[in-house]
């Protein structure tokens, strides 16, 4: 794998918090055009770990490299899109229209002051014609489901251009067709756009149908690998019991 | 209008409607990421400020600018590396500032009737002075909110998705703060320090209320402080009424029309 094509190199990375171990020794590298799942139980570093790609906190030892850059002095911010874990628990008092939401993903790419200029509309229409809700334009954010309320909240990550999506459990509290719906729409985005996808997710389907690599993380890293290996693997059946089948079964 | 004749009338509207404007704007930024009550307690910090201006003989608006927005720095630092509460935190540092006006008030012992004007306010006595240094403040206020205002519209929705793009969200929280502290020394002329949290909550919450989108809510919330002054200073000049209390009461009328109309707005059921 040749080194651009290299976009997180992460290198023994340990972290604690009071005196609790919560992450150790993690090395592994995500590499353009994945479609990476990482996976683990309640509490094994999952969210912390990509809190830490994004910059979001500080490594007690070990290193992140984001497309060659440690991760202290790495500026283009721009080509990384986040979708947080929260989205679901943000302030349902909050006024803002599906467009001004997705307005909020131009700004990274503007220098101060970030005033949108009139050719802005067309990001904007076309981040939310990627995942289909160029229709709610208008509407206000919190009058959507939930389904509707993350596929906007991945446009506002599109409209920057990211080469890198991360997605913390970016379905909880979403129904199980909307569900279906959004992680098709996530492999469109990874297939026809060539954006890399980084998802954190407890969701055993989308291991099944739509990632081709899986790290799986219990503050350790146990496995990290394509899907098939990880299918192949001890690890796997110990962590998944009687639904390592349904993991594994490809439709 | 009869009422504009009287150039104490003319100043009063000049600098009331600029004063509520400015604190309805930077409200809905507060509302919305629960702060609201910090301008009520950096009102408390506020009184120490004139306190202290008056005891040393400077102008009490810039002793009250200095106390207030170090209060304000104070109360950012407090909360972000102390690990309390906000609500704490305001406890704590608008507790502390108004007994500092206290013990100031006692030792002096001469200006307790100047401090009730800034306690209850006194919008009718604003001087051509005053008016130039709140059209000042004002500006100040209105241009670091425009400039910023994309910015400022994304941390509050979401502050950990605006670090994650590389937005110094440290530096406009600073930013906020210090416009906060602004905003709290131009109300007390107009509403008096007790009432100033109501200039920067009110309005907005009627904006709020009544808005699809944030930018909706940022004209509406400006519209119904200005209106708020409007409807105060007629009804105190016609009703015989204390132009802060019948300001506030309009705010709160306005506030209540709006609820009434739109209904409560929440989250999808």
């Amino acid at each position: 794998m040749s080194e651009p094509d290299v976009l997180f190199d992460i290198d023994n990375l340990s972290f604690g918090y009071g005196g609790e171990r919560i992450l150790e020794e993690i090395t592994f590298r995500v590499t353009r055009g994945d479609f990476l799942a990482i996976i683990g139980p309640n509490g094994s570093g999952k969210t912390t770990l990509i809190r830490m790609m994004l910059g979001l906190g500080r490594p007690d030892s070990g290193s992140i490299r984001i497309m060659g850059e440690s991760v202290e002095s790495f500026r283009s911010w721009d080509l990384i899109g986040y979708v947080p874990q929260r989205a679901t628990e943000l302030d349902p008092l909050f006024p803002a229209s599906v467009r001004e939401v997705v307005a909020m993903g131009l700004l990274p790419h503007k220098r101060w002051p970030r005033f949108l200029v009139p050719s802005d509309e067309g990001v904007i229409d076309e981040a939310l014609e990627m995942v289909d809700m160029v229709a709610y334009k208008e509407r206000r954010i919190w009058a959507l489901s939930g389904g509707q309320q993350q596929r906007v909240f991945i446009a506002r990550a599109l409209a920057s251009k990211p080469e890198v999506l991360v997605l913390d459990e970016p379905t909880a509290g979403v129904d199980a067709d909307a569900q279906e719906r959004f992680y098709n729409t996530l492999e469109t985005i990874n297939r026809m756009r060539g954006v890399t996808l980084i998802l954190v997710t407890h969701d055993i389907g989308v291991i099944t149908k739509h990632v081709n690599k899986v790290a799986c993380l219990n503050q350790r890293l146990i496995f990290h690998g394509s899907h098939q290996d990880f299918c192949d693997s001890e690890q796997a059946i110990t962590l998944f019991g009687p639904d390592h089948h349904l993991i594994c079964h490809r439709h | 209008m009869e009422i504009l004749q009287f150039p104490f009338m003319q100043r009063a509207l000049a600098a009331g409607l600029l004063i509520a404007v400015t604190c309805s704007l930077l409200g809905v930024f507060l509302v919305l990421r629960r702060e609201a009550m910090a301008g009520h307690g950096l009102a408390h910090v506020t009184f120490g400020g004139v306190a202290l201006g008056l005891l040393i003989s400077v102008a009490p608006v810039w002793s009250a600018l200095g106390v207030a927005i170090a209060g304000s720095v104070g109360l950012l630092k407090l909360k972000e590396r102390a690990g309390i509460h906000g609500d704490t935190a305001i406890g704590i540092v608008s507790s502390a500032g108004f007994a500092l006006g206290i013990v100031i008030a006692s030792m002096s012992g001469k200006f307790s009737v100047e401090l009730f004007g800034y306690l209850f306010g006194n919008i009718l006595a604003i001087g051509p002075g005053e008016v130039w240094v709140s059209a000042l403040l004002a500006a100040v206020v209105l241009a670091s909110v425009t400039l910023n205002y994309h910015d400022l519209v994304t941390i509050t929705f979401d502050h950990e998705m605006a670090r994650a793009s590389g937005i110094n969200v440290g530096r406009l929280d600073m930013l906020l703060a210090v416009l906060t502290a602004v905003t709290v020394v131009l109300a007390m002329k107009v509403v008096g320090l007790l009432l100033v949290a109501a200039l920067l909550v009110i309005p907005a919450a009627t904006g709020l209320i009544a808005a699809a989108s944030f930018l909706r809510a940022m004209v509406l919330s400006g519209l119904s402080g200005g209106l708020s002054v409007l409807g105060g200073l007629v009804f105190s000049y016609y009703l015989d009424l204390p132009a802060s209390g019948a300001i506030v009461l309009t705010a709160t009328f306005l506030f209540l029309a709006s609820f009434s109309l739109k209904g409560p707005t929440g989250r999808r059921p």
